[in-house]
């Protein structure tokens, strides 16, 4: 008789109930991700200023003479837009292959043989990106915000500006969510993972080139709607109370914000089968 | 209940204009049932329909008594399927891959990881377990994608082609696998090939399909084992209309390698019969030997290979 005969038996355990496997996916991308040095790196980089505006923030709280540095609601804004570079990196580098590699592997069809539906899928891949930017945007923003209460000994600052809380918030989810799905959606176009990321690198600085070349030629930034980072600017600056920085209305970025989600959800849906259907 | 672990009704699927089912309704008992038919003819097709990878454009699947249409999650629940293709999760080694493939199946974390090791070292890669999947060789690769159907321990399999690229020795020994799956482990399996020696080997019932419809079906032995008898036949002078003659005289024929034709003669006649045949059409019979029918008989026939 085989020995293999004695390892094989049937299983009698627990088996947990159906739409969880998106938890599975984003840990097992989030714990695959977080074992990479380089990436360990650019997350620490990505926290320096973080570093810098604690400081700032606790030199003002505890020296008089530097109160130029207090913190105002433009210190938050700042940060959050400082953090764009970081945003865009980090997309890269988690967003690139997520889907792409899948695709290159044939995994699609492992991963929808089991008792997933796509959406899920796609939440499990998009919650891996997604965690990863919220902690290079929300987290710190919100770190900051509690070190001002904790440094300056008081709510005075926070209860002045308690709006700052949802607008860190709103500002970090806009950042993410767009630079997120968009990044998922060309993943899923892609097997190769290096081809995803210079489309995305080059879908994002072509359109700034663009918005560039339209203000230089219009003598006006009323077509800011071009550029995909402009339009998170603008954006976030009506989050932020603060005068929008360009003529394009509030009201358009955020169409085309939205109009960006719905076109990558679209593509998603197209692309992530366990079939390829060439006709 | 039903004896079928599967069932189609009046199923066509297309792709575009190309219609890869046609019509089909077939039922594929519990047990083991081979799914045989030459390349194209839309065995993949049909297991990526039943999985709910394709919408039908008509017809009605169950799987396990439940609806393909309505109750895609619960089936792929107890469902393991070995793709054709080469396939597996990026950057993972195999006991990685697999334990996930388990909790993606519902499996809690560490019963996954303990399945993991244990259908690992059932489909021989307990050596190998730690490498990752990337490294393996075609064969390897073919025992992992086994392994991770296998791992949420399903009641029914789907085994696309899974001997392909395999060398000898690695093809016996994943053949004596599915063997043993099906007859000593009591997972019903669906295996889909155009291998008809590893349909015969492993499976009880087949269902034959040709240019995406059902062509055959039944128990092997069934199948094979028709009144009459057959012979291996080889002759000398105007073969193709001997072969006319031979049909004519209610007789079978079916063309195998070389010049050797194998001849089916109905019950009530024998070998004299053909010696006759041969004497009268003036041809020399130059080799004739008894033989026993085979799946390859039966694939023939169905598909109307003369």
């Amino acid at each position: 008789m085989p020995i293999h005969d004695q390892s094989y038996r049937r299983y009698g355990g627990r088996r947990e109930a159906l739409g969880r496997a998106w938890t599975v996916i984003a840990w097992s991308g989030i714990r695959s991700m977080i074992g990479k040095r380089k990436f360990l790196a650019l997350l620490i980089f990505a926290w320096i200023p973080f570093i810098v505006r604690a400081v700032q923030i606790y030199i003002a709280a505890n020296f008089p003479q530097a109160s130029m540095l207090a913190p105002t609601t433009s210190t938050f804004r700042e940060f959050i837009d400082q953090q764009g570079v970081f945003v865009f990196f980090v997309t890269i580098y988690v967003g690139a292959g997520l889907i792409a590699n899948d695709r290159r592997a044939n995994a699609l069809q492992i991963y929808l043989s089991k008792p997933l539906m796509r959406a899920e899928y796609i939440a499990g891949k998009l919650a891996v990106l997604v965690a990863f930017l919220l902690l290079v945007t929300w987290v710190p923003g919100i770190m900051l915000l509690v070190l001002q209460v904790a440094f300056a000994g008081s709510f005075a600052f926070l209860r002045a500006n308690l709006f700052l809380f949802p607008a860190l918030t709103l500002a970090a989810l806009i950042q993410v969510l767009l630079s997120a799905f968009t990044m998922l959606a060309l993943s899923s176009l892609s097997n190769s993972s290096r081809y995803v990321a210079i489309l995305y690198a080059g879908a994002v600085f072509f359109t700034e080139a663009m918005f560039g070349a339209l203000v230089a030629i219009t003598g006006s930034t009323a077509v800011s709607w071009v550029s995909f980072s402009a339009n998170v600017a603008q954006l976030v600056d009506v989050v932020f109370r603060l005068k929008p920085r360009y003529e394009t209305p509030w009201t358009v970025s955020m169409l085309v914000v939205v109009a960006l989600i719905a076109l990558s959800v679209s593509v998603l849906e197209r692309r992530v089968r366990g079939v390829e259907v060439v006709t | 209940m039903s004896d079928a672990a599967v069932e189609l009704n009046n199923v066509s699927v297309s792709y575009g204009a190309n219609r890869a089912l046609r019509d089909v309704s077939a039922q594929f008992r519990t047990g083991a049932v081979g799914l045989l038919g030459p390349n194209g003819a839309g065995k993949s097709t049909m297991l990526k329909a039943l999985l709910g990878f394709l919408k039908p454009d008509q017809g009605r699947m169950e799987v396990l008594g439940l609806d393909v249409a309505r109750e895609a999650l619960a089936i792929r629940a107890r469902l393991g399927y070995m793709p054709e293709t080469d396939a597996h999760i990026p950057g993972m080694n195999a006991v990685s891959f697999v334990a996930y493939c388990g909790q993606l199946a519902g499996l809690p974390g560490a019963d996954a990881m303990q399945r993991a090791h244990e259908v690992l070292y059932y489909v021989g890669l307990g050596e190998a377990r730690y490498r990752n999947v990337e490294t393996y060789s075609t064969g390897m690769k073919q025992r992992i994608k086994l392994a991770q159907a296998l791992v949420h321990d399903p009641d029914l399999l789907f085994l696309d082609e899974p001997t392909n690229g395999m060398d000898p020795k690695g093809r016996d020994e994943m053949l004596e696998l599915i063997r043993d799956l099906a007859h000593n482990k009591n997972v019903n399996l669906i295996l889909s090939s155009h291998l008809l020696p590893d349909v015969e080997y492993t499976c009880d019932h087949v269902v034959v399909m040709d240019k995406g419809t059902v062509v055959a079906h039944g128990p092997i032995r069934d199948l094979k084992g028709p009144g009459g008898r057959v012979y291996e036949l080889r002759v000398k002078g105007d073969e193709l209309g001997f072969v006319e003659v031979l049909r004519g005289a209610g007789m079978e024929c079916h063309a195998t390698d070389e010049d050797v034709m194998r001849v089916f003669v109905p019950d009530g006649q024998d070998q004299r019969a053909l010696f006759a045949l041969a004497a009268r059409h003036g041809v020399q019979v130059r080799h004739l030997r008894p033989s026993v029918p085979t799946l390859e008989d039966v694939f023939a026939k169905a598909i109307g290979e003369g």
